[in-house]
């Protein structure tokens, strides 16, 4: 049987304490940060000076650069938001149902910018501001996925109903979302018209490669720092009448 | 009381409270036939145009009147108290609330199968593809019973649901809008349509396996 080590687990409950864990984020944050800034820039000097213009598509194709690192986030972040609140149903977390609620708002953020940046680069290469392109479409179906965990968290009072409300919804959308991708993804095939030239997926150079990595990357530590910032006011919201929370309150004065 | 009895106990139950209501029958019924009704008012009458968009019409409008009815089927019984009463039963949660899907597809869904071959003649739909949209239909809104049921049962504590009851449910949706239309355009054309029937044949079966569950533990969530 696999067993998880001592060190682990310890750390996973200090973790679920709040008080540790707001101490523990506010030490962690500006490593984030600094971390973040270094791959973003690396990662965006990479790709709009060092990597090669496409022999096809120009110097328009650096969109990419933010463009796929935010979609694949924008899955990326419904999938944890969704086991993060698997955990928080089951354990009755209370961190781990805020980091699901908290992440909602980045994930949608990110699936916006997945889809603004799809239609400024379907522009020049369509010749149209939006078209009805499988992946697109399935990020515009995901965007109202999450607004819709946003506004049911919204619109229940007690929060701690809201959280349980908001993973039974999440975990719901998690089985729905292959459904829903590869059922686009059909109806795509069937009705697109001849006038939508369908490009290949170009092998892409190692040279376009590596910044692409490096950003999808920075947009994770983005996402950590943006989630943890939600996390701590939410959870400084929660605990407005713990003890810790005076005490730190207090001393800070 | 053994399981089979009390599934069909409120099976029953809530039929007979739908026949002493029977402006829920009616209303989403009627809803179906006003919205495709507007839809040639809207657009103009062009008998080809008509025709064309004829399946997108009628399980658009499918959809939205199945949802609009999805209020009905938990308030009366969230607001007297007699949800409570399933939830207490000894008998899974998940199963009574099966019972009560199905009730509430059979007063709602149902009726929308009785309408559709009339409004479809009315919108130009060739003959032939009736029979597939009809087939589409008996497929489809039990989905769309199913999938409803989760966002009611997440919304039925809040005064104000019905906003945010769409916005959780229709996304939810598209597979069945697109396979089901899909189908219905197809069988128009005299295409073969097996691929998007047996794909309708597995979505119903899954969402009758798993949607009761969370159905049941958002009624949970939403009672307490």
């Amino acid at each position: 049987m696999f067993s998880i080590p001592d060190p682990v687990v310890r750390f996973f409950h200090r973790m679920a304490s709040p008080p540790h864990f707001y101490a523990f984020t506010e030490r962690l944050m500006p490593w984030l940060v600094v971390i973040f800034l270094l791959l973003t820039a690396a990662g965006l000097y990479g790709g709009l000076y060092l990597a090669p213009t496409d022999y096809q598509q120009g110097d328009s194709y650096r969109i990419i650069y933010i463009h796929v690192p935010s979609a694949w986030m924008s899955l990326f972040i419904y999938v944890v938001m969704a086991v993060a609140g698997a955990i928080g149903l089951v354990w009755r977390i209370k961190l781990a149902e805020i980091v699901a609620i908290s992440s909602a708002p980045v994930g949608a953020s990110f699936t916006f910018i997945a889809l603004v940046t799809g239609s400024l680069w379907g522009k020049p290469m369509w010749g149209t501001w939006w078209v009805w392109d499988a992946r697109l479409t399935s990020e515009l179906i995901l965007l109202f996925l999450y607004l819709g965990v946003i506004g049911l968290y919204g619109a229940i009072d007690d929060k701690r109903t809201a959280s349980r409300a908001v993973a039974i919804l999440a975990l719901v959308g998690v089985v729905n979302i292959p459904i829903i991708h590869y059922s686009v993804e059909w109806w795509n095939t069937l009705h697109q018209g001849p006038t939508v030239t369908k490009m290949d997926k170009p092998s892409i150079h190692v040279s376009m490669l590596i910044p692409l990595l490096l950003m999808a990357v920075a947009f994770k530590f983005y996402y950590l720092i943006a989630m943890l910032q939600r996390a701590r006011t939410e959870l400084l919201l929660r605990e407005r009448n713990a003890q810790w929370v005076k005490a730190m309150i207090s001393e800070s004065k | 009381m053994s399981l089979s009895h009390a599934f069909f106990a409120v099976i029953r139950r809530d039929l007979v409270l739908a026949l002493r209501r029977r402006s829920e029958i009616a209303n989403p019924l009627l809803f179906f036939i006003l919205v495709i009704t507007l839809f040639p008012l809207g657009i103009g009458a062009q008998p080809h145009l008509l025709q064309a968009i004829a399946p997108g019409i009628i399980w658009v409008s499918a959809l939205l009147a199945a949802m609009l009815s999805l209020d009905s089927l938990f308030r009366s019984d969230f607001d007297d108290g007699s949800l409570e009463q399933i939830l207490l039963s000894p008998h899974p949660t998940s199963v009574l609330v099966l019972a009560k899907i199905i009730a509430h597809w059979l007063v709602t869904g149902l009726p929308l199968l009785v309408v559709a071959p009339l409004l479809a003649v009315f919108l130009g739909m060739p003959n032939h593809a009736l029979g597939i949209l009809l087939l589409t239909l008996l497929l489809g809104t039990p989905v769309l019973s199913l999938i409803g049921a989760i966002g009611v049962a997440l919304t039925v504590g809040l005064r104000r649901g019905g906003m945010i009851l769409s916005l959780l449910v229709l996304p939810l949706y598209v597979p069945v809008l697109i396979f089901a239309g899909n189908a219905v355009q197809m069988a128009g054309s005299g295409l073969p349509v097996d691929a998007q029937i047996n794909i309708l044949i597995s979505i119903l079966l899954m969402a009758l396996v798993l949607a009761p569950l969370p159905v049941a533990s958002a009624l949970k969530m939403s009672i307490n």
